[in-house]
């Protein structure tokens, strides 16, 4: 039991840089929440239920927009695909695992309890305890975020109406996309759904929003496979 | 819908997702071009929403110099395509959009 807890506490060590960055996008994300009309127990909890964190700006941005129930689900379920990626990475290192950890282990699963558990599974393969370190950094992330949530709607309530909170939202996500853009594909992805986006954007039900995200993926795919179509060649 | 229905849906998908290839493991691999599609549903998804942000104001295509957000917005872009520093994007985004309407008004 010894040797689980410090894999744990190297799991939360591990997750400590991340969960300085993550603290303030918690009390960001408290403060649009209450901003954009959900209750108190509404904006806390989505950050349990949810626990994703764009997911959950996008998700209280559509409900200020009034937007249909089926949109908003279609659209979390879109941002969340890329944790399908997650579960295919570590899958091989958490296959001898009991079904009640698999389900715990998912419920961590996010991106930034992710990036450092695949780095450590790399490096050590499958010990008797190494499902810890994910334990560990998914947990530790998971109680940041509802700390941060609670912290950010209880000083959102403070904040001014001309301060134009609800700018932050459009600006995280510049934050996300603009160092994302690496390559061709990523930025043609970017401009043509964002083009879609400006075109459809009188489409009833935010369904714009949905058409310019699968426009997005569509270009992007196709032109990373024409480049490595001709990188072979 | 109930908001709270609809978290509890979202939710469900989001660890349906989490759980989808741990849960699978042995029995079904993701296919290639969707694996490629995956890397670009955030940009994809993140630039649908900042652009008409930006640029639309009270459903009206805004395009001109007196669009604060649109200012403010290219300001902050510029500052995460510098700097990669989020924090300091969403500072400057929402300092610049503060001053702007100081200047401009609206």
């Amino acid at each position: 039991m010894n040797e689980a807890r410090k894999t744990f506490w190297d799991g939360v060590r591990a997750e400590f840089p991340l969960l300085v960055g993550v603290f303030p996008f918690g009390m960001i994300y408290g403060a649009l929440a209450l901003n954009a009309g959900l209750s108190t127990s509404a904006s806390q909890m989505m950050s349990s239920i949810v626990f994703a964190g764009s997911a959950q700006f996008i998700t209280a941005k559509l409900v200020s927009d009034a937007a249909p129930a089926l949109v908003i689900i279609l659209t979390i379920a879109v941002v969340n695909l890329r944790h399908m990626l997650y579960s295919a990475s570590l899958a091989p290192y958490l296959k001898n695992l009991s079904l009640k950890w698999k389900v715990l282990l998912s419920y961590l699963l996010t991106d930034e309890a992710y990036a450092p558990s695949i780095l450590k599974f790399e490096a050590t393969g499958i010990t008797p305890f190494s499902h810890w370190f994910l334990l560990g950094a998914g947990f530790s992330l998971w109680f940041t975020w509802q700390v941060s949530t609670a912290l950010g709607i209880f000083l959102g309530a403070a904040i001014p109406e001309n301060w134009h909170l609800d700018f932050a939202l459009p600006l995280t996500f510049i934050a996300m996309v603009v160092p994302a853009l690496k390559n061709r594909p990523a930025i043609a992805a970017a401009v043509s759904a964002g083009g879609i986006a400006l075109l459809a954007y009188g489409l009833p039900f935010k369904l714009g929003l949905i058409l310019a995200a699968l426009t997005g993926i569509v270009v992007g795919t196709i032109l990373e496979g024409r480049k490595s179509q001709r990188g072979t060649l | 819908m109930n908001i709270w229905l609809i978290m509890l849906i979202g939710g469900l998908i989001t660890f349906g997702m989490r759980f989808s290839l741990i849960f699978l493991f042995g029995k079904f691999e993701i296919p290639e071009t969707m694996r490629k599609a995956l890397h670009y549903v955030p940009p994809a998804v993140l630039s649908a929403i900042i652009l008409p942000e930006l640029l639309y104001r009270s459903n009206q295509l805004d395009m001109s110099l007196g669009n604060t957000r649109l200012l403010a917005g290219i300001i902050a872009i510029l500052v995460a395509w510098f700097t990669k520093n989020t924090l300091l994007t969403i500072l400057a985004g929402m300092i610049a959009l503060l001053l702007l309407q100081l200047f401009i008004g609206t």
